[in-house]
This record gives structure tokens, sequence and C-alpha cells, in this order.
């Protein structure tokens, strides 16, 4: 579904040049989750970005659904309506004034796909598990968890074959971070999606995916398959830091912690 | 000032957290705006006279005692408090009153049109540079300094000399010097929206930039533009009086607010009312539209919601 090959995504700032992702490969099966972990500035939402279309300026190949990817152009209607993407704070990625309604018909409308949308809707705000009244709330009116579910609806009302999630429940509380993963999780199996989640949490990723990859520094680290990652056979000297780091803070832990190179500083 | 108190059913029906229908969620809104511009009786003083001279430009030709150019020499010059002239006469025996009546429909067309012109203009200029940047970005924001670094007036006076005195050229002259700073508010307003999530997500949902900045954009560049109007409407109409005094803007024999102004020039030492009583009257909804633009302005900008 999505194949990625020596994937290279380079800021300018100022005069620095910023390499923030350096040669990244990855596929991802249909109906697969696949994460992508690692630390702020590791390059893993860059990747992300490249993908969705939201950053142009990267070299390399992508294929999407079969589809080569020319890197720099914009991207054509039928891909965005293929691939959606639900973004880490949700305080954010909902416009201040649009009620949920709103924020919900613009796609539709977009795309054309005007027939039914009451029905659209409503189908949509009932399977991320809203009920009606929601919908000509303002975003104001809404809790985070409110809020994250609307922008998963308004990403899946498109009905795409990928979601992209980059990190969902980082800004939300602990209570609330559970009930929006098994949302997703209930989404995917019952929209047949596949999907690509982006964590800095092991924990998350372990419960969401199947396989994923450990980035560090714009690099893959090491693929990983969850059953890996339960029983903690991991090669990578990196990766056992960040298992032993998910498992909670130990002073024999965080004495034994190499110490990381801050020269990097391209956003995460 | 309490305004009309809705029956308490229709206040919950308006303050309801889970609206039933898009009108509905957009009254509870206005509602909500109008509850908290309520709170701020400076602005409700604003509203007042800007309601009063709305009232007073559609009725005011029927209130007029006299006509607004009927002349009569053997009553010119007559101080304010004469019967039958409650605001004196000027010196061509005009009844000053008459003539504040009518001017007020002038005055207010003036203001209005100039509004209706500039506020869009400048609000579209403005985000499509904020939001396209790069050369566009260059190309409009230049051509804003340009006009920006014309001293106003200067530039309506060469703009109606050009077109001619009257009334719809002044307009044009005074919208054509306004709009730059509009362009400059909403392309800052613009700049600092335009990274933001609910940006990206419209890309991502494949809206095209022109949707973009209508859809997404301009509704939040509105409310900063609107204030920045209804502040600029007391320095509208001291353009527009000020085209008038010099002559430029309407012409004689209408009654307009600045011409009046300028008209009274010659006998301000000793008959002091023909120019002040239409300077006081400036001075009031000039007044009134600035108390009405600062409570709009705690209404409607966004940081100070909640």
């Amino acid at each position: 579904m999505i194949a990625i090959e020596d994937l290279q995504v380079t800021f300018q700032a100022g005069a620095r040049t910023v390499r923030a992702v350096r040669g990244v490969s990855l596929s991802v099966a249909p109906g697969e989750v696949f994460g992508l972990v690692g630390e702020s500035g590791s390059g893993k939402s860059t990747v992300l970005r490249a993908l969705s279309g939201l950053n142009p300026d990267w070299t390399g190949r992508m294929v999407v659904a079969g589809e080569d990817l020319p890197p720099g152009r914009r991207r054509p209607k039928a891909f965005h309506k293929r691939v959606q993407m639900v973004f880490q704070d949700p305080f954010a990625s909902l416009h201040p004034r649009q009620t949920v309604d709103i924020a919900l018909s613009e796609p539709l409308r977009i795309h054309r796909m005007t027939d039914d949308m009451d029905g659209r809707i409503e189908r949509v705000l009932t399977d991320v598990g809203l009920d009606r009244s929601f919908r000509f709330r303002y975003p104001h009116q809404l809790s985070g968890g409110q809020r994250q579910r609307v922008a998963i609806a308004r990403a899946l009302i498109l009905e795409p074959a990928i979601l992209l999630l980059d990190e969902p429940t980082s800004a939300l509380d602990v209570s609330v971070q559970a009930e929006i993963l098994n949302l997703l999780r209930r989404l995917r199996a019952e929209h047949d999606l596949t999907m690509m989640l982006v964590s800095h949490n092991l924990a998350v990723v372990g419960h969401m995916c199947g396989r994923m990859a450990v980035m560090k520094e714009g690099r893959v680290v090491e693929p990983l398959s969850v059953a890996q990652l339960r029983a903690g056979t991991v090669a990578d000297p990196y990766t056992r830091q960040l298992l032993r780091a998910a498992e909670g803070y130990d002073r024999a832990v965080a004495a034994e912690t190499l110490d990381g190179s801050p020269g990097f500083g391209g956003g995460a | 000032m309490s305004g009309t108190q809705p029956t308490p059913g229709l206040r919950a029906w308006l303050m309801t957290e889970a609206p039933a229908s898009r009108g509905q969620a957009r009254l509870g809104e206005l509602f909500r705006s109008w509850l908290r511009f309520r709170r701020n009786p400076l602005a409700m003083a604003g509203l007042i006279t800007i309601a009063l001279l709305i009232l007073i430009a559609a009725v005011g030709p029927w209130l007029a005692p006299h006509s607004p150019t009927a002349q009569n020499l053997d009553l010119r010059l007559l101080p304010p408090g004469t019967e039958g002239h409650w605001l004196g006469t000027d010196g061509l025996g005009r009844d000053i009153l008459s003539r504040l009546l009518h001017g007020g429909r002038i005055t207010l067309t003036i203001v209005i049109m100039v509004a209706v012109i500039v506020a869009p203009v400048g609000l579209l200029i403005g985000t499509v540079a904020g939001y396209a940047g790069g050369v566009i970005d260059v190309v409009l924001m230049r051509l804003t300094d340009i006009f920006l670094a014309f001293p106003r007036l200067i530039l309506a006076l060469a703009l109606v000399a050009a077109l001619g005195p009257g009334i719809e050229n002044a307009v044009i002259a005074i919208a054509l010097t306004t709009w730059p700073p509009y362009a400059r508010i909403a392309r800052a307003e613009t700049l600092t929206i335009r990274r933001s999530d609910f940006i990206a997500a419209a890309r991502l949902q494949g809206a095209s930039p022109a949707r973009i900045v209508v859809r997404q954009v301009i509704p939040l560049c509105t409310s900063s533009v609107i204030v920045r109007v209804t502040l600029d409407m007391a320095g509208i109409i001291l353009t527009a009086a000020g085209l008038g005094f010099l002559g430029l803007g309407a012409q004689p024999p209408t009654p307009e607010w600045g011409a009046m102004v300028a008209d009274g020039r010659k006998y301000l030492l000793d008959h002091w009312w023909v120019a002040t009583v239409p300077g006081i009257a400036i001075f009031v909804v000039a007044l009134g539209f600035n108390l009405l633009g600062d409570g709009l302005r705690d209404v409607l900008d966004p940081r100070g919601e909640r």
C-alpha cells in the first residue's frame, strides 16, 4: 500500500542545512498498522508530512496504492481522498470559528460528495462515538478527546484507504488516550484502513501496530515486530534504551542512558 | 440599557450547548457576543449614537422644520435658541438644524460607501499576500507601501482634483487612500495562522489555495478588520469633512457637514455657531464610531474569548 525508498528530506534553516530524514525505506501492506517510533527530532513526523504532501521538498521514491508520487508538485485531489491525516494537537487542528458541521461538510464540498451530505455527516459522527447533538457545536465547546474525535471524523468522511496519524494521543489526557486508541483500532477493523502511526510512546505503538521502525537522527535504526517488542528481543542498543525508558523512570536506567547528541536541531 | 430581554425559553434555546441546527448555532454565537458587548457601557453608548445617526439619516428630512436650501437673507446669522431656528441660521439665512438633519444622510452614505469598498479590498489583498507569500506577497505589499507612503488627505486631494469634485469622487478618493492599513492587518493576521494545523488539514483535504483563503483565512481576519473599520469611520468622516472644507467634496448647496464647517469659517469669530454646530455633530458621530469599535474589538477579538 505504501512503499518508501531512500527518502531524504532537507530543511534550510537560515544558513544551516538540516538533514531531517537521511535515507529511510519502508513498506506498509494493505490493512496493516505500521508504527514509526523515536524521540523528538528523530525525523519520524517529517516522514509522515512528506508522505502526506505537506512537505514537498524531498528526494527518493514514494509509491502509494500503486501510484508513483513525484516530489514537489501539489498532489492530485484523488490522492487526498485516498490519504488522510490526523494531527497531534486537536486544539490547533480544528478551525476555531467553524462548527463541527462545517468542518465535516467542507471536505465533502471539495470532493463534490454533496449527495446525502447530512447522512454522511451523521454516520461519521456516530462512527467516532459522538451523538448528533455535537454536530453544531464550536470547537471551544468540546473537550480535547471530543475534538480529536471530530478530527478523526473529518479524516474519515472522505472514506480514505490510508490514515496517517501524527502522535494522535500525545496531546490528550491519559484517560482519554486509551479511548482514542481503541476507537482507532475499531475504525481500522470496520473500514479496512491502512494506518501509519507516528509516536514517541512505545506503549501506544505496541498497542496499535503489528510492525514498526525505530528512528534516530533521520535514519531507521531497527525494524521491529510487535512480538519482538513484547519479548524484548531487540538488537540495537538504542532500541533497548528506548524500551527500558518506556518501563518507567529508574535511577539505574537514567544513569546508564547514553547522553544523546544534541547537535540535531530539526523539527520532530 | 437592557435591550430586548429574551423570554427564558428563548434564552435557553440560544444558550444551549448542543444546538440542533446551523441557524441555531449561529444565533447562539451572536447572542453570546451580544451579551458580552452589553456589559460594556461605553460601547453601548457608541452603539446608541450610531443607531441615532442611522435613524436621523432615515427620517431626518421629514423632521427638519425648514428646507435645507431655503435662503432668507433677512434672517441670516441668527444665534441658536431663536424661535423657529433652534440651532440658528447660517450666512445665507438657512436653518442650521434642517441642514444638519439632511446632511446626516450624506455623511452616513460617504462613510458606508467607503467602508463597503475598503474592507473587502484590504482584506482580500492582505490575505492573498500573506497566504501566497513569495513574489505575490512582495508585489502586493510594495503596492500597499506606496499608497501608505502618501499623506492620506494629499492623495485624496490629488485624486479629487483629477476626477473632479463631488461626493462620489470623494468616496473613491477616500477609499483609495484608506485600504492599505487593512491589507497590512489582514496580512499580519494571515501570517500567524497560515502555518497552523487546521490550514494543513484543509490542504490535505485537497482544498485549493483560493478556497483556503476564502473559507479558512478570511473568517479569522474579518473581526479585526471590522473593528478597524469602525475605528476608522471617525477618520473617514473627518477626511470627507476635510475635502468638503476645501470645496472638493460635496458641492454647495448640499448640506454636507464638512462643507457646513467650511462655510462657517468666514463668521467664526462673530458667529461661532455656524461652524461649531456641524463640528459638534461630526465630533459626536466620530466618537460614537470610536466607542463602538472599541467595544466590538473586545467582543470579536478571539484572544479575549473565554
